[in-house]
């Protein structure tokens, strides 16, 4: 069964929000399902099938549920880290195909910034009850999963998200003798989109050397080769195309769907390439076209060499040719030849719930209802690619691939 | 200096453990399909046999790739070393701090917090 034509995405929501001080999870998952609703012109009672990963509290699809007081007949909380709504598209366009659902929610959301600011005040306020120095709160993730047998092989080596990010851009500068400067030409390209984006959280153009004399992370990222933490969300509204034709919008057709896992293959470690090798084809094959039709691109930007990885993996480029294709703002929109991220991306804009997927798919339905900002709108643009990796390129991820049509 | 998390040491791992905190490298091979795996687990994930045994690995290994992370004396380096038996595994480059990618390099062991010694990687 091919999915192309079997869905489209009707509505579509971003949370202008990036720091929720006042707002829950919970809330903020509430507020973009409202708003992705009015976008497609379609009420609470339309959704029968909701879709949600593990930035949903609770019981995730359950707990959801019962804020929204939805009904549903098909829900899926498929789990992969950033990546999630993205592949999320492809389930709901699947659970349409089979009868199982008409109007698909999928929702993101979270405030991983207020929670640190919230246990940094914690920590300060407990140290000055003892008269000591304030602690320096821990990263607000949840414990390690005991359960997770790999977790004694790494967690002793203290690997961070950028730690096991930059091995993987360090090898590419290996292998692909690829550069510090062509990594940030990711971010420059980033910049120049964010800055006229109202919500972004990074708005002001930087240069190549402003990424390079940012303070080094970890080696041989800096620190403006990393995306944001921001807080916020997103929402989608996915349904059949006779319904999505009703509501008298511009009609985003999915086209081609690719999901695709890679882990550490029992120590076969090869960080030349992504998921995204194996998840592209299929999304491609599907959709019957090649990547020189894609005329903008949404592309996971986690870090810098996340981009140039998919680059490469979805076929954009020859592999190892990333750096030479991201250089001299070829990403930049009106000038490059793959306007990327066109909101700013992770890179500048959000990244909200430490997620970058659902702002993935947002900008790329935006960009093809003629609705992203018109310094950064590609001119009649048709075809349009979001791709997402979510997990650690270096050790485990999935990959989601998407394409759609505008008609 | 960064306290070393105490790895978690399940029924199917406890000898790799062992070996370590007495200083001995341990790897897992298939006697099925002859294959060396890591991280170490019963059954093989290359073709699901049960028949897996420990082998003591050489210790010495080439690194793959690299990042150190923080600054002073707070700063560590993760890594990915290529044991001579096969497998890459992650863990950290010691004593050290000029490193590249195929430098050969040979385990050594650093006390955990409150658990076995862990193994890492020192240049030959």
């Amino acid at each position: 069964m091919t999915l192309n034509g079997s869905a489209a995405i009707a509505g579509v929501y971003e949370h202008p929000t990036r720091k929720a001080d006042q707002l829950s999870v919970l809330r903020l998952h509430a507020d973009v399902a409202c708003g992705a609703l009015a976008d497609a012109g379609l009420s609470k009672d339309d959704i029968d099938g909701y879709f949600c990963a593990g930035d949903a509290p609770g019981l995730g699809t359950a707990t959801v549920a019962e804020y929204l007081g939805l009904r549903l007949r098909h829900v899926d909380s498929t789990e992969c880290g950033g990546s999630a709504p993205i592949l999320h598209v492809a389930h709901a366009a699947a659970a349409i195909a089979a009868g199982r659902c008409n109007v698909a929610l999928i929702t993101l959301a979270g405030r991983p910034r207020a929670a640190m600011a919230e246990a940094q005040a914690r920590a300060q306020a407990a140290a000055a009850g003892a008269g000591g120095k304030p602690a320096r709160p821990a990263l607000a993730l949840k414990a390690p999963d005991p359960d997770a047998p790999e977790l004694a092989f790494e967690l002793p080596y203290g690997p961070a998200t950028q730690n096991l990010y930059a091995m993987v851009a360090r090898r590419h500068m290996h292998e692909f003798g690829t550069t510090s400067e062509q990594l940030a030409w990711i971010k420059v390209a980033a910049s120049h989109h964010a800055q006229h984006n109202p919500n972004a959280m990074l708005r002001q153009l930087v240069t190549v050397d402003d990424v390079l004399a940012s303070p080094m992370v970890s080696d041989p990222l800096h620190k403006l080769d990393c995306c944001v933490m921001s807080d916020g969300g997103g929402a989608l509204i996915v349904t059949r195309p006779e319904i999505a034709k009703s509501l008298g919008r511009p009609l985003v057709m999915v086209r081609g769907t690719g999901e695709a896992l890679k882990h550490a293959m029992g120590g076969h470690i090869d960080l030349s390439y992504s998921a995204a090798a194996w998840s592209g084809p299929r999304a491609f094959a599907e959709a019957g076209i090649t990547p020189a039709q894609i005329q903008y691109a949404s592309l996971y930007d986690s870090f810098t060499i996340t981009v140039l990885m998919q680059l490469e993996d979805l076929g954009f480029c020859a592999k190892g040719e990333g750096g030479r294709f991201v250089a001299d703002g070829n990403l930049i929109s009106g000038v490059g030849r793959l306007p990327f991220n066109t909101d700013g991306g992770g890179l500048c804009n959000n990244h909200p719930a430490n997620r970058g997927g659902v702002t993935k798919v947002i900008e790329a339905v935006r960009q093809l209802r003629g609705q992203a900002h018109p310094a950064v709108q590609v001119k009649d643009c048709r075809w349009a690619l979001a791709s997402g990796i979510g997990g650690a390129l270096a050790s485990r991820h999935t990959a989601a691939t998407l394409i759609l049509e505008r008609l | 200096m960064r306290k070393i998390a105490k790895p978690l040491v399940l029924p199917d791992t406890a000898a790799y453990w062992q070996a370590a905190d007495s200083g001995r490298l341990l790897v897992k091979r298939c006697t099925r399909c002859g294959e060396h795996h890591h991280y170490p687990r019963d059954i093989c994930p290359f073709c699901l046999s049960e028949h897996t045994e420990w082998c003591e690995a050489a210790g010495t290994a080439t690194v793959y790739s690299y990042s150190t992370m923080g600054q002073g004396e707070a700063a560590y380096t993760l890594a990915y070393v290529t044991l001579d038996e096969g497998p890459t595994m992650l863990t950290n480059l010691v004593d050290g701090s000029h490193w590249c990618i195929g430098q050969r390099v040979r385990v050594v062991f650093a006390p955990s917090d409150g658990g076995p010694a862990v193994p890492m990687f020192t240049a030959i």
